[in-house]
């Protein structure tokens, strides 16, 4: 018992298990492990092993296969006219995806920001996109393009801007913009929620003090709200630039890989290579590729995101 | 007076633009086959024809394969996406909490990993999970499409709840531990029912993506025995000779769990948006 007063500390009572439970790094890692041998199991653990792959000859309908061959792969691949033409693609696609989402988004985002009728409906059906399915939105992209019963070609027939239908996705030099056009249907609507979401953490005073300035809406946007936006701006084009890296989906539905190669960006090529004609050991290798541009990409996102979390 | 009007003219030309699409796909779905393929284009069906969803929901004599596989396909994606956002928000709110509250060490590495994991390609992960699923006779399994997508949206799950429980003061928890609660008391009892808005959000955000999810289920399953809805369509339009109402229809279907969540609880769903991708 003791003498002197003060509140009784429970804990101190009770030995053992709850003891351990309460010391932070014995708790931590109790709670960490569902998480880390999940992760770990079902995602470091392929990285590691494709990248073991990648430095053999392995394929997978030759038994025998799979003997170290050093960095064959990767010199194979960068030396690759077909993967060197994917890459290109996949660049080109990040080149006019981004921007033109970012763009689009902060315009909509101003938009919406503004009062008008209407406006909780608008912003309430501006996620429809982003809730689709991607290989939905690929099937209604190719539906609409359809060179016979397409909706495309009939609006722009009844319209009259065009006099017989189109094969829109049958030519190279248009099958690739109209799966662009598809990624930025789906896309943008998230760079308008991440904008419009930091629009409104502004603080108005900062607006009416430059308005009693004198300032007009351009020079308020280059004063004010720019400034504001520009962590974001920067955290959404490399996001979106690393999910232009990753694009499959549209390009398997809407035009796998063709007509003559357009559209074979360098995920779609990666994947030809391994579960097509089965050479797991050269595929890996170019997945390597597309990872290392995707960690050069990252290596911004964390600094740009968290650097406090980070550097703790 | 101008000015709202082409404020008005860009209101309408956003919503034309998000709206237009997908109302092209229901109308598709409830059209007949004659008036989708007339010329020029019977734009709204003199009748609504809804066949499709009868034969897909109620099955019956005149349900094809295509209905059947559509059936079977909604029942491995509720299962997929379902356990693997149930098994990812238990894991994750037990890790969320350890790198909010706990001093560890490695936690930046922890932290920085599940970050980095949210921008790798799946191509990267894809080919040696074939290879393991295969030589453990899991390929064409609900189990291995479920733990593809835990991979996925468990490094999501725990970047956004770790934001949540970082905004509960811990003095909530300090006044527990004082009538005696342990530290994993004081986890159940005041942090997890706290973040209830937090649980919501992030298991919402997840169970869509897990739902959209295409090319893991597209490499592991095989069959309908673990085909989700996403593989079933994809394969569908690429047939030739496809009937386009019976692929619009299952598009919309297919469409239908993640939009109306989407659109329900938007609050949520832009919570876990901003978190995921723009964290700080």
């Amino acid at each position: 018992m003791r003498t002197t007063g003060g509140p009784r500390t429970p804990r101190l009572s009770i030995p053992g298990w709850s003891t351990w439970l309460d010391r932070p790094g014995f708790l931590a890692t109790l709670l960490l492990v569902p998480t880390v041998v999940l992760v770990f199991g079902v995602l470091l653990y392929p990285i590691l092993d494709t990248l073991r792959l990648s430095l053999t000859d392995r394929v997978l309908s030759i038994p025998a296969s799979g003997a170290f061959v050093g960095l064959a792969n990767y010199l194979r691949a960068l030396q690759d006219p077909e993967f060197r033409a994917a890459l290109g693609r996949t660049f080109y696609f990040a080149l006019v995806t981004v921007p033109v989402e970012t763009t689009l988004g902060l315009l909509i985002a101003l938009l919406l920001d503004q009062r008008f009728v209407g406006r909780g409906f608008v912003r309430g059906i501006i996620i429809l996109p982003w809730a689709m399915p991607y290989i939905v939105n690929g099937v209604m992209w190719k539906w609409i393009l359809n060179a016979n019963y397409g909706a495309l070609n009939a609006l722009l027939q009844q319209v009259g801007l065009i006099d017989h239908y189109r094969i829109w996705l049958g030519y190279p030099s248009t099958a690739f913009n109209f799966v662009i056009l598809a990624n930025i249907w789906k896309e943008t609507p998230v760079a308008v929620i991440l904008l419009l979401a930091a629009l409104q953490t502004i603080p108005r005073e900062l607006y009416e003090a430059a308005r009693v300035d004198g300032a007009n809406a351009w020079r308020r946007f280059r004063a004010v709200t720019f400034p504001n936006l520009r962590p974001v701006i920067a955290v959404t084009m490399v996001v979106k630039t690393v999910w232009a890296l990753k694009e499959f989906d549209l390009i398997y539905v809407m035009t796998g890989g063709g007509p003559a190669n357009a559209t074979n960006v360098a995920t779609f090529y990666t994947y030809l290579t391994t579960f097509k004609f089965l050479k797991f050991g050269y595929g890996a290798a170019m997945a390597f590729i597309i990872v290392l541009l995707s960690l050069v990409i990252a290596f911004f996102y964390v600094r740009l995101i968290a650097p406090r979390e980070v550097a703790e | 007076m101008l000015g709202r009007a082409l404020l008005y003219l860009a209101v309408i030309a956003v919503v034309v633009w998000v709206l237009a699409p997908f109302a092209w796909l229901v109308i598709s779905s409830v059209s007949t086959r004659a008036a989708l393929t007339s010329k020029p284009l019977q734009w709204l069906p003199a009748h609504l024809d809804v066949s499709n969803y009868i034969d897909i929901f109620v099955g019956g004599g005149s349900s094809t394969s295509v209905h059947r596989s559509v059936r079977a396909g909604a029942l491995n994606s509720v299962i997929v996406a379902g356990l693997a956002t149930l098994t990812s928000l238990l894991a994750g709110s037990l890790s969320a909490y350890a790198v909010s509250r706990l001093r560890f060490r490695l936690k930046g590495a922890f932290l920085a990993t599940m970050l980095a994991t949210q921008l790798l390609p799946t191509v990267v992960i894809i080919i040696p999970m074939y290879i393991v699923f295969r030589s453990i006779g899991l390929l064409d399994t609900v189990f291995a499409l479920m733990l593809a997508d835990i991979a996925i949206i468990l490094p999501l799950i725990t970047w956004i709840l770790k934001g949540y429980f970082d905004g509960i003061p811990s003095s909530l928890e300090d006044a527990a531990r004082v009538d005696g609660c342990t530290r994993a008391g004081a986890l159940f009892r005041v942090v997890i029912p706290l973040s209830s808005s937090g649980l919501a959000a992030s298991g919402l955000f997840a169970f869509i993506i897990a739902w959209n999810e295409f090319f893991t289920a597209f490499i592991l399953s095989s069959t309908l025995r673990s085909k989700t809805l996403s593989v079933i369509v994809a394969e569908f339009s690429s047939k030739v000779g496809v009937d386009y109402v019976a692929m619009a229809t299952a598009g919309v279907l297919t469409s239908l769990p993640p939009v109306l969540l989407a659109l329900f609880f938007q609050r949520y769903i832009i919570q876990g948006l901003t978190a995921g991708a723009v964290k700080g």
